[in-house]
């Protein structure tokens, strides 16, 4: 049985020089780049020092920090809220009845991203839909500020990313074994509590899965709080965007972007810890 | 029997289940006692399994009351009945240790760590498995995950203790021991057990009662020696053992019973059904109650024909008899002192009057 392990491997090597050329140098490009001082127009050069580090550790950029971890975390949480028991009860429908609602996830997924986000912008803005509705219900005199303030850009990144906790939550929940909820029920266990001593624990690979994919992208998202978030709405995605596109200050966006990906390492890295068995992990 | 005047523990009573158009109980009727092993028995598909998650609450019926000590209790939740139940695959919690599921039940009761603790214990060895409270259930046999599974319902102590083919996927060897322990830990425990099996052999070794059933009802509800000597029908008579099936006419008709008409030979046989002249009937004999000469005997139930087939298989020799009409008879003999008949001889078979039974031929119906 050698041979077609050996070929198995040989199959990988593509995908290997892939990564090492995409992934690997430019990576390696990047985190050099973060190293070296501001050039001439949109260049780079040395003397090396690790000055844009130093300047990164300083209030502005550490509060940007902290709102982006608080709201790519609050984001996650209510993508949990929302995804899971809309994945749970698809988990639970009829075949026939499961395609159709994950066909309802899916399908605003393969719309542009840009023009989901123009919808909301409509629907928050002062003479939207949804302040003349609560203005008519009398709820309100005047139109409530929706659009430009973090709630929005909240909402607006909860919608973009509940696909990503929907669809691993589902998976888990679809392999469940449901005779195990019988034998909690039967053993004296409500349905709450049954729910949560073997549903929850038992669907813990798809909603930790679920909570990194919706964590990880909500750091680094910048066209959501560019549209929907106020002019103090400055996440780290923010703060790459502008340093690399408005400023031009090549090296220094570079740097912001090592500690994004850091971060991003370091969330992988509890996950990973955290277990679970090498099918359920997503990566 | 001491058992009709007990008052039952649990009563069905004109169970009907309906999943989408599919009837799986059609008015299915019975009273458990005290302390009974009782087993479900019949075909899959026959719905024993529903009538099992009836008891337990995981099914609701279409139609019928279910009745615990003289109580409703057909719309209870399963969390509510003093039912437990060991589930085909066993259903053990995979998150939690051995320890945790045994005393899972009595988490959801609140009972205090101190209890929990002395119970799981007493459970541990009640099914052999002390010193297994810290292992994974993916860390264990099946014969282990059984034993979990049985301790975690019995440590809630309930009335009745359902079990949906416990044995099925354990090899034979395990499954006759486990029988056996079960059959004890029953006995020992004095708890009513309702059990499933479609294996007629299981049921008949450890069952006070078995209730036969088929496609949605009972065909016969007894104890083992009822159903295996005097089954009502061809289905009984054939799923309960091995049987022969002889197919005749009512040629008399007396009062302890019929003579009956097959192929030409006059039989005598006795019967407590309704039997009008010129009936069609169906002569249920076991194989193992047959005898074999090489000439007539003076027996009034006998018949003649030609040895088609003799198998020796230790013990006993399985014979293949066909008569003239062309049914085929199959007979088992001990070997021991036994007269050799040679395939292909013309052989007598007889048996005494008493060990063959009239049954009601339900078999085409089905087909």
């Amino acid at each position: 049985m050698k041979r077609p392990v050996h070929r198995r491997e040989a199959m990988a090597i593509p995908m290997a020089v892939y990564a090492a050329l995409f992934v690997g140098v430019s990576l390696m490009y990047i985190i050099g780049l973060s190293f070296l001082t501001r050039g001439e127009g949109f260049t780079a050069s040395p003397p090396v020092s690790p000055h844009n580090y130093e300047r990164i550790a300083s209030p502005i950029y550490l509060r940007s920090l902290l709102l982006s971890l608080r709201l790519a975390g609050l984001t996650a949480l209510f993508c949990l809220l929302i995804g899971y028991p809309f994945a749970y009860f698809m988990a639970k429908a009829r075949p026939k009845a499961r395609t159709w609602i994950l066909l309802l996830v899916i399908v605003p997924f393969w719309t542009n991203a840009l023009i989901r986000i123009y919808g909301w912008k409509i629907l928050f803005s002062a003479s939207g839909p949804i302040n003349q509705a609560i203005l008519a219900l009398g709820l309100v005199e005047r139109p409530l500020k929706l659009l430009y303030t973090d709630f929005a850009v909240l909402v607006g990144m909860v919608y973009a990313m509940i696909p990503f906790m929907v669809l691993p939550v589902y998976s888990a929940a679809e392999r469940l074994d449901w005779s195990v909820v019988e034998a909690a029920r039967d053993l004296g266990a409500n349905p709450i509590k049954a729910f949560f001593t073997v549903v929850v624990p038992m669907t813990m690979p798809g909603i930790l899965a679920g909570l990194v994919l919706t964590f990880i992208p909500s750091i680094g998202l910048f066209f959501l709080s560019d549209l929907l978030g106020g002019s103090n709405t400055m996440l780290w995605g923010n703060m790459v965007h502008n340093e690399l596109l408005k400023s031009r200050d090549l090296p220094f966006a570079a740097a912001l972007s090592v500690v994004l990906l850091a971060l991003t390492g370091l969330v992988i890295l509890l996950y990973r810890k955290r277990g679970g068995s090498a099918e359920t992990m997503v990566f | 029997m001491p058992v009709a005047e007990r008052q039952a523990l649990l009563s069905l009573r004109d169970l009907h289940k309906v999943f989408d158009t599919q009837e799986a109980l059609s008015g299915v009727s019975l009273d458990v006692y005290e302390g009974e092993f009782l087993t479900l028995l019949g075909p899959s598909g026959c719905g024993k399994t529903t009538t099992l998650r009836i008891i337990a609450g995981l099914e609701m019926p279409s139609r019928g009351v279910v009745l615990l000590n003289g109580e409703d209790i057909t719309s209870l939740p399963p969390e509510k009945r003093q039912v437990n139940t060991v589930f085909q695959n066993y259903a053990l919690f995979p998150h939690m240790n051995v320890e945790k599921n045994i005393a899972y039940g009595l988490r959801m009761r609140g009972a205090s760590r101190q209890e929990m603790k002395e119970a799981t214990e007493k459970m541990l060895q009640l099914v052999q498995l002390e010193g297994y409270g810290k292992r994974q259930p993916s860390q264990l046999s099946g014969g282990q995950r059984q034993r979990v599974a049985i301790a975690r319902s019995l440590v809630l102590s309930p009335r009745i203790l359902l079990l949906d083919e416990p044995l099925g996927a354990l090899d034979l060897q395990l499954r006759r021991q486990m029988q056996q322990e079960l059959k004890r830990m029953q006995q020992s425990l004095g708890i009513t057990f309702i059990y499933i099996t479609h294996d007629q052999e299981e049921a008949l070794g450890m069952s006070d009662r078995i209730a036969l059933m088929r496609d949605g009802r009972f065909v016969q509800v007894g104890s083992p020696e009822a159903l295996y000597e005097k089954p009502e029908t061809a289905f009984a008579a054939s799923f309960i053992g091995e049987t022969n099936l002889l197919h005749g006419r009512a040629a008399a008709v007396r009062d302890d019973g019929v003579l009956m008409d097959v192929g030409g030979i006059t039989l005598p046989a006795d019967s407590d059904l309704w039997i009008s002249l010129g009936d069609p009937l169906c002569l249920s004999i076991r194989a193992e109650r047959l005898y074999m000469s090489a000439a007539p005997v003076k027996e009034p139930c006998q018949v003649s024909g030609i040895l088609t087939e003799s198998r020796y298989a230790g013990g006993e020799r399985v014979c293949v008899i066909r008569l003239p009409d062309g049914q085929v008879l199959k007979s088992r003999h001990p070997t021991e002192g036994e007269v050799p008949c040679v395939v292909g001889d013309k052989v007598c078979l007889w048996w005494h009057q008493a060990s063959a039974v009239i049954v009601r031929d339900d078999l085409e119906a089905a087909s």
